[in-house]
């Protein structure tokens, strides 16, 4: 558990719900307007942000050829953890 | 077979929950505290580094702003606890069905049955820590025994973040010597009456003679006696089992401290209000009702009166109470909180003695006069219709009793005395 700090930042993002009832992001708007495609998601749990401060299910995803986490709070909203 | 059970307890629950929100506080000591505004101004839960300053639980916001200046206060979200607490039950879920929750952040797991596949209690207790921390972002301590009783003791022994087994071998080591009031139902009359005794720690406690301590305690003394030889054999209930219910009540810390009968009467009323529109939605009436009022130095008192007839009228009900206080309470100080409960509760449908003397129509029709104002206020809010009392005093009575009180922690013998006292 790092304790480097970093901004929480909700975003806006697309998801496809399967007929089996998971759950899959496959874009991104950042707050700048600019929208990013998920090219791929490689794991999900549940795990807490000490981070940016907060808690739900945590995609591991690829964008851009980076990986990077996007979250799906226990309050239904997605976020990031921005560079501060 | 000996059962494994844990208790895990959620270190300083809802501290650590508004830490891991407010990246910024951490390293800062860090309150939780009711709203200042409406007076319940208390410290609810406070942190580790706010925990080494002094401050302690049910402080006002202003004492502990006095020990610890550089102190943030941050105001409860009791809903995001509540998310909290049920994924961590959650979690709980996938060892056992043998879950009870006491309170939000705590509770006992009876993990007897999953030893085979997950491992010894130990191995269970630390994959549990484990994951707390890794997905819920917050710690936990937890206490392995075979019995309730010693499992809550070792969740205690150690904090934050620890797993503390206690087991046949150790017990008398680590639980033995702790003051005997670390144990479950000894408060601190029975502190203060065990104490005369010589009784200090847990471990004279359980080395005195039980028939002493019946002559001293009742039934009590018994089971004081087994939880501290850690022979308590309560069960921990099954997760989809709801105990049946005993009483109904209500409390309140009022807006502003009252001080003569008439405000009691508006707080008392909106309590009575609250416990018969309860009673009646469960289809229950009560024969004692109980009043319950604490002063501005906090020092306590709780009266009982059973009644002519069992009752969920709200008048009756709140007559009982403001007689109980008319003549219990002397006015040495003035008054903080109020409650108001009703007990020996029968279905409204059971038939009962009728009594002659009273007149039974005017509480027929007393009776269809509160369901049609629960009508009225579940079709149109809380406030849509109000007593004249509470036209007495606009700020005591803006408080809609009801709908404030959500939580409410559960007796250890909810389900009777299962101790095997």
């Amino acid at each position: 558990m790092s304790e480097e700090v970093r901004c929480k930042v909700y975003v806006e993002v697309g998801a496809v719900f399967r007929p089996e009832g998971t759950m899959r992001p496959v874009w991104v708007r950042w707050s700048d307007g600019r929208k990013f495609a998920v090219d791929r998601v490689k794991h999900c749990v549940r795990a807490a942000s000490r981070k940016a401060g907060g808690v739900g299910l945590r995609y591991t995803v690829m964008i851009c050829g980076r990986e990077t986490y996007l979250y799906y709070e226990e309050n239904y909203r997605w976020f990031v953890e921005a560079k501060t | 077979m000996e059962r494994t059970i844990l208790h895990s307890d959620m270190n300083n629950c809802y501290a650590s929950i508004e830490l891991l929100h407010h990246p910024e506080l951490r390293g800062k000591p860090l309150a939780v505290g009711g709203d200042p505004e409406r007076r319940h101004g208390i410290v609810l839960a406070k942190d580790e580094l706010a925990k080494k300053a002094g401050v302690k639980t049910g402080m006002a916001l202003w004492q502990a702003r006095q020990l610890c200046p550089e102190i943030t206060f941050v105001p409860p979200r009791m809903d995001l606890y509540l998310r909290f607490s049920h994924m961590a039950h959650e979690i709980y879920g996938e060892y056992t069905n043998q879950q009870e929750p006491f309170g939000v952040d705590e509770s006992w797991l009876d993990v007897t049955g999953s030893c085979s596949h997950h491992g010894d209690g130990l191995a269970i207790a630390r994959e549990i820590n484990r994951r707390i921390k890794r997905e819920l972002g917050v710690t936990v301590s937890i206490g392995v025994s075979w019995n309730k009783i010693f499992a809550k003791l070792g969740s205690d022994y150690k904090k934050p973040d620890a797993v503390t087994v206690i087991d046949r071998e150790n017990y008398r080591n680590l639980v033995w010597p702790l003051p005997v009031e670390d144990l479950l139902y000894v408060g601190r009359a029975t502190q203060r009456k065990l104490n005369q005794h010589g009784i200090r720690t847990i471990g004279q406690l359980a080395q005195a003679d039980p028939e002493y301590l019946k002559t001293r305690f009742g039934k009590m003394g018994y089971v004081l006696h087994r939880f501290a030889n850690g022979e308590d054999q309560t069960p921990v209930s099954f997760s989809n089992e709801a105990a049946p219910i005993k009483s109904i009540g209500n409390s309140t810390t009022t807006p502003r401290d009252l001080v003569n009968g008439e405000d009691v009467s508006v707080i008392v009323y909106l309590l009575a209000e609250s416990v018969s529109a309860r009673l009646r939605e469960h289809h229950f009436v009560g024969q004692v009702v109980e009043l319950y009022v604490r002063d501005t130095d906090l020092s306590s008192m709780t009266r009982q009166k059973k009644l002519a007839a069992p009752t969920n009228i709200t008048r009756e009900i709140a007559g009982a109470g403001m007689e109980l206080f008319r003549c219990h309470y002397h006015w040495n100080r003035p008054i903080r909180s109020v409650g108001v409960r009703v007990t020996q509760l029968l279905l409204d449908h059971v038939p009962v003695q009728m009594n002659l003397f009273c007149d039974q129509r005017g509480r027929d029709r007393e009776h269809r006069l509160d369901v049609t104002v629960d009508d009225i206020r579940r079709r149109f809010g809380f406030f849509s219709i109000q007593r004249g009392v509470a036209y007495r005093d606009r700020t005591l009575s803006s408080l809609n009793a009801r709908e404030d009180h959500v939580v409410h922690p559960r007796g250890y013998m909810e389900r009777g005395n299962l101790t095997g006292a």
